[in-house]
């Protein structure tokens, strides 16, 4: 299992020692054109989760490639390149600049990012275009908040997709307490944190389901047992998002309360934990050829010797 | 590394509307004036950008204005809670000027009484909305007061170097009044330390990072 950063929630460049606490840094979204993102106010509190309106701000495709590529190279440690736009060729000609380069292990589409007002049809094609320009590994990152997240994914996977990251953002909107006006200057904006954590579980539980894909499970990891629960719904690895903006040392205090969680449960080791929330009687040990676990789980079964 | 510091409030005092909350130091680095800390709010997912107001031997102390959630809850911490640290963070004020003159409007005071220290107590001009706000002053040395409908511009005299943190449209005109001023902005922040994207102003016609570029911003 590994612990990533949620694209958009660390800058590698700027923090590169807390990238350095995680197993592959994600960059934020790379567009074609540069792009400054959206006005501020970008970023309001809720209840249980944080909104915001970034807007994709990054330096564009042709300034990454020439100038933080090679940077972010210097960390040593797998990088992943979040490639977004507006368009399919938008799309394809990001991959085509960074999905030849040997400083890059993996593409994560930006298929469902909430704060651009114009997102492409149809996550297949997009996938099978980029398909088509790079032998990269794809990873298609989907929001949940689509009619039908298990077509979806099945769609991205038929056209060619290596793994899946579940999930983005969802649309919210927060008033100030004074003014009773959006608190965002662009009205609307992502949901992250606690309150997505539920809409990840189950958007993992679903595709876990109904794809053979890897997973990236991430939405409101703030503690080992939020990545044990990703792992048992199905994800191989997790990403952290919002928890590291308060806590930067997170990644580090994660893997240690996964490893702690899994000890009082008797899982040996993270891998084995995943898809455990699938035993029941309705699915089969045959669809699951991912399932590690082989042996019934209660304490001490899985111990060696 | 960055890390989140926990640290046990030592004491908390009411100034005007405002409250002055103490902390324990311990190993964290108190940071040069015009530098922040991210606070942990009780009870809130995110934590809070606070100017460090100044640094008594074996404390960081903080002048927080109770204007969100975040800021109500910090107000709220009492002696022995533990809070969460994180920083010093951002640059701070250039200390290298000649003449220095402190300006401050309401909050704005934060940063400033661990800068006058710092200077050898320079003199300075703080503007605040009444006289219940201006209790705040007490913590800067050396210190001309104003009330609305005076305004800090009208009382600062000329030909100083001019440091100041307030509201936007004081930080305006101190600006048009003094374009060598340097001026220490706020903006709302998540993480403090470049990660999330959130703290942009407009700097030279570009938006960035207040974390990284600032908070203290010189004229060009």
């Amino acid at each position: 299992m590994r612990l990533l950063n949620a694209s958009g929630c660390l800058d590698a460049l700027a923090a590169p020692e807390v990238a350095r606490t995680l197993d592959a840094y994600v960059t934020k979204t790379v567009t074609p054109l540069p792009r400054e993102g959206n006005a501020p106010v970008r970023i309001a509190e809720t209840e249980l989760g944080m909104l915001n309106a970034i807007g994709l701000a990054n330096p564009g495709v042709d300034a990454f490639a020439g100038d933080h590529l090679p940077r972010l190279a210097e960390l040593g440690m797998p990088l992943w390149v979040s490639v977004g736009g507006f368009s399919v060729e938008d799309y394809v000609h990001v991959a085509e600049r960074v999905g030849s380069r040997d400083e890059v292990e993996t593409l994560e589409l930006n298929l469902s990012c909430p704060n651009v007002d114009e997102v492409p049809e149809n996550v297949g094609e997009v996938v099978a275009a980029v398909r088509a320009v790079t032998g990269k590994p794809i990873y298609a990152k989907l929001s949940a908040a689509v009619p039908d997240l298990g077509a979806t994914a099945r769609a991205a996977e038929a056209a060619g997709a290596d793994g899946l990251s579940l999930v983005n953002t969802v649309k919210g909107l927060a008033l100030d307490e004074r003014t009773l006006q959006p608190v965002l200057a662009r009205g609307a904006g992502g949901l992250s944190g606690p309150a997505l954590r539920p809409i990840a579980m189950a958007a993992v539980h679903t595709c876990f389901r109904e794809t053979r894909l890897p997973i990236v499970g991430m939405g409101g990891v703030a503690r080992g047992r939020h990545a044990l629960e990703l792992l048992a719904a199905g994800a191989g690895d997790v990403a952290i998002g919002t928890a590291l903006f308060s806590d930067p040392a997170a990644a580090r205090r994660i893997r240690g309360e996964l490893e702690a969680e899994l000890a009082a449960l008797g899982i040996v080791s993270a891998d084995n934990a995943v898809g455990l929330a699938h035993r029941s009687a309705d699915s089969t040990l045959d669809q699951r050829s991912r399932l590690l676990l082989e042996k019934p789980l209660h304490m001490g079964a899985n111990l060696p010797g | 590394m960055l890390r989140r510091e926990r640290r046990s409030v030592v004491a908390t005092e009411a100034i005007g509307p405002y409250t002055l909350l103490r902390v324990e130091r311990g190993t964290v680095d108190p940071g040069r004036p015009g530098q922040f800390f991210m606070l942990e709010a009780p009870g809130r997912l995110l934590p809070r950008p606070m100017s460090l107001a100044l640094a008594p031997p074996g404390e960081l102390a903080f002048l927080i204005d109770p204007i969100g959630p975040g800021t109500r809850a910090l107000c709220t911490l009492a002696l022995g809670d533990e809070v969460g640290v994180l920083g010093p963070l951002g640059n701070g004020f250039d200390l290298d000027v000649e003449r220095p003159l402190l300006v401050g409007g309401g909050i704005g005071v934060a940063p400033l009484p661990y800068l006058s220290e710092r200077l050898g107590g320079p003199p300075a001009v703080l503007g605040f909305r009444t006289s219940w706000h201006a209790e705040a002053a007490e913590l800067v040395p050396n210190a001309e007061v104003v009330l609305e409908p005076t305004y800090v511009t009208e009382a600062m005299p000329a030909g100083r170097d001019v440091l100041a943190c307030g509201p936007e449209p004081m930080l305006e005109a101190v600006r048009r009044l003094t374009p060598t001023a340097q001026l220490a902005w706020e903006a709302p922040m998540a993480c403090g330390y470049g990660a999330c994207y959130g703290c942009v102003v407009e700097i030279d016609g570009e938006l960035k990072r207040l974390c990284m570029e600032g908070p203290v911003l010189a004229a060009a």
